[in-house]
């Protein structure tokens, strides 16, 4: 007679051989760390925290006057240390978590739960920020949250720190302080999840941006045309003569910016990989091709190549090989730094003199124009490969409908950024006001804000 | 007592100092100034900003002496420091009311 064999038994043996036959899906299993991952990306956020101290710090420094020094020293290394609390407090939820599509949720205020998965010292499982949406893709890292967290926000100090070269010599210091505060949480925040988080609208659209062209220098560049615009030009600019004190500094600091833009673009990467090595590889590519475009057109237009030409021209490259760093091949970013270079170059020189705007240090001369190219340019030269995923295997390749994509992601940033420092500054401008006075200007912000001086 | 007050051009130092040592001058007071007389600056230009440096950096020299070591003093300076160009330098020569060594007290020629 045959046995009939029961259906709930077969299940049972059955079942557990199924399971095991299966792949183990991502909601299910926990996220696995890399030991490798995580050792890059610690490194990388301290190259990248060099970067503000005290690269940019020194970088400005060199420019300013001599009784400006310590002020605009102390501009970067104060901004470093509140814009870290502020992160911490809030930057880092409103930016790095589901949310919405145009800013994140307030789950991790104070970085509540960051510690959620530590088992006896260590983290169980990799950092994962869920889109929250249905067939858009998680972002799925292999490195603790603390660090992902730490990473982004040594990119949260730095993007402020670039607008006070826009204002060099001439803003209160209890107003920067606040408009700093204010600023990384209004506007650099909110921008931050909307490119980068994958349940922004800007990612979730396909606009491309690595490192930070739009997050970063786009943002940074405007706010510091808005800035120079509110507050005014330096008092006697531009005949009396403002030159640069010691650039000595400004090299110095430039060098360290270089240096330390590996951490920043080659770290986007968020892994020790090729794309890591790419993006390397492309953004040394860029600078070196910038700083000689930078110098040549100096050269021929001027006479001279000078030392503040081929400092800047690299800082040029650098800023606009950001956005395309994991996107672009050597070729691409040959002509990326070649462009930037000879592009910033008349923006900073020519540009600000024929309209007359004091954007004293360059910062949308350098930071906004070269962000604008660079962004634009990732839409051309995109290599499909490098951005291909599993969900999408064809990755994001330049073209036409990228390049509509960049332009949209470079316009919404501009005017967001604009419109919102503006409507930032009238604030603090009613708390603290804005601009030193005229006699604090003549002696000097390192004896009338900090009562020092270094030389 | 008379002080010589020289600018010269500040590579001329050492040569000048070389020339003073064999008259007898026992000290002197060197100062790095700037200034300009028939030659002209130059023009630095920073990032498209440009500024016409009209100061050129010279080195002043102070020497008290008896009033008989001036001619002399003078001569060997003006040899010393010469270029044959345009920024060469000018000698002053001052009177000198009373000196006195801070030390020993000793005063007017004693002191120098």
């Amino acid at each position: 007679m045959m046995k009939r064999s029961h259906p709930t038994w077969g299940l049972a043996v059955l079942l557990p051989a199924l399971l095991l036959a299966v792949p183990a899906f991502a909601d299910d299993a926990p996220p696995k760390l890399d030991s490798g991952d995580t050792a890059w990306m610690l490194a990388s956020t301290a190259l990248v925290l060099l970067m503000t101290i005290p690269g940019l710090a020194l970088f400005y420094a060199g420019m300013v006057r001599k009784k400006n020094i310590l002020a605009t020293m102390m501009q970067s290394f104060t901004i470093c240390c509140i814009v870290t609390i502020v992160w911490m407090v809030a930057g880092y939820s409103i930016a790095f978590t589901t949310g919405t599509a145009y800013m994140g949720d307030f789950s991790r205020i104070m970085l509540h739960g960051i510690a959620d998965h530590i088992v006896k010292g260590n983290d169980t499982q990799a950092f994962v920020l869920a889109s929250g949406i249905k067939d858009v893709a998680d972002m799925a890292t292999t490195i603790p949250e603390t660090v992902y967290m730490m990473f982004q926000m040594t990119f949260a100090i730095i993007t402020p720190a670039l607008i006070a070269g826009a204002f060099a010599d001439r803003m209160k210091f209890s107003s920067m302080c606040l408009f700093m505060a204010l600023w990384s949480l209004i506007v650099y925040a909110p921008i931050a999840h909307w490119v980068w988080a994958p349940s922004g609208w800007a990612s979730q659209l396909g606009v491309l941006d690595f490192a930070g062209g739009t997050v970063v220098h786009i943002n940074a560049g405007v706010a510091g045309l808005v800035c120079c615009l509110v507050l005014g030009k330096r008092t006697g600019y531009p005949d009396t003569n403002m030159a640069p004190y010691n650039l000595a500094y400004a090299v110095i600091g430039a060098s360290l910016l270089w240096v330390g833009w590996f951490g920043f673009n080659a770290g986007s990467a968020v892994a020790a990989n090729g794309r890591a090595g790419m993006a390397m590889t492309v953004t040394q590519i860029a600078t070196a091709a910038a700083a000689l475009g930078w110098m040549f057109a100096e050269w021929i237009a001027k006479g001279k190549p000078s030392v503040l030409g081929a400092a800047s021209g690299a800082v040029a490259g650098l800023v606009a090989i950001t956005p395309a760093s994991g996107f672009v091949l050597p070729g691409g970013s040959l002509v990326i730094g070649v462009v930037a270079g000879v592009g910033c170059f008349w923006s900073a020189t020519s540009l600000k003199h024929m309209l007359g705007y004091d954007d004293s240090l360059d910062a949308f001369g350098v930071h906004g124009v070269g962000g604008i190219i660079g962004a634009l340019l990732t839409g051309v030269f995109s290599y499909g490969a490098l951005s291909a995923t599993d969900a999408s295997p064809d990755g994001s390749p330049g073209g036409m409908s990228q390049f509509i994509l960049q332009c949209e992601g470079v316009a919404s940033t501009i005017v967001y950024s604009g419109v919102m420092t503006f409507v930032l500054l009238m604030v603090v401008k009613v708390i603290f006001g804005l601009r030193v006075s005229e006699d604090e200007e003549r002696e000097g912000l390192d004896i009338a804000l900090h009562g020092e001086q270094v030389f | 007592m008379k002080l010589i007050m020289a600018i010269i051009k500040p590579f001329k130092l050492d040569e000048v100092r070389d020339a003073l040592t064999p008259l007898g001058v026992q000290g002197l007071t060197v100062t790095e100034v700037k200034g300009f007389g028939r030659q002209k600056g130059q023009t630095e230009i920073y990032r498209g900003a440009e500024y016409q440096v009209s100061y050129l950096p010279k080195v002043k020299i102070e020497i008290a002496i008896a009033d008989d070591m001036v001619d002399a003093v003078m001569e060997a300076i003006s040899k010393a420091a010469n270029t044959d160009k345009i920024g060469d330098g000018k000698i002053f020569v001052l009177d000198v009311e009373r000196a006195m060594r801070i030390r020993t007290g000793e005063t007017d020629i004693a002191a120098l």
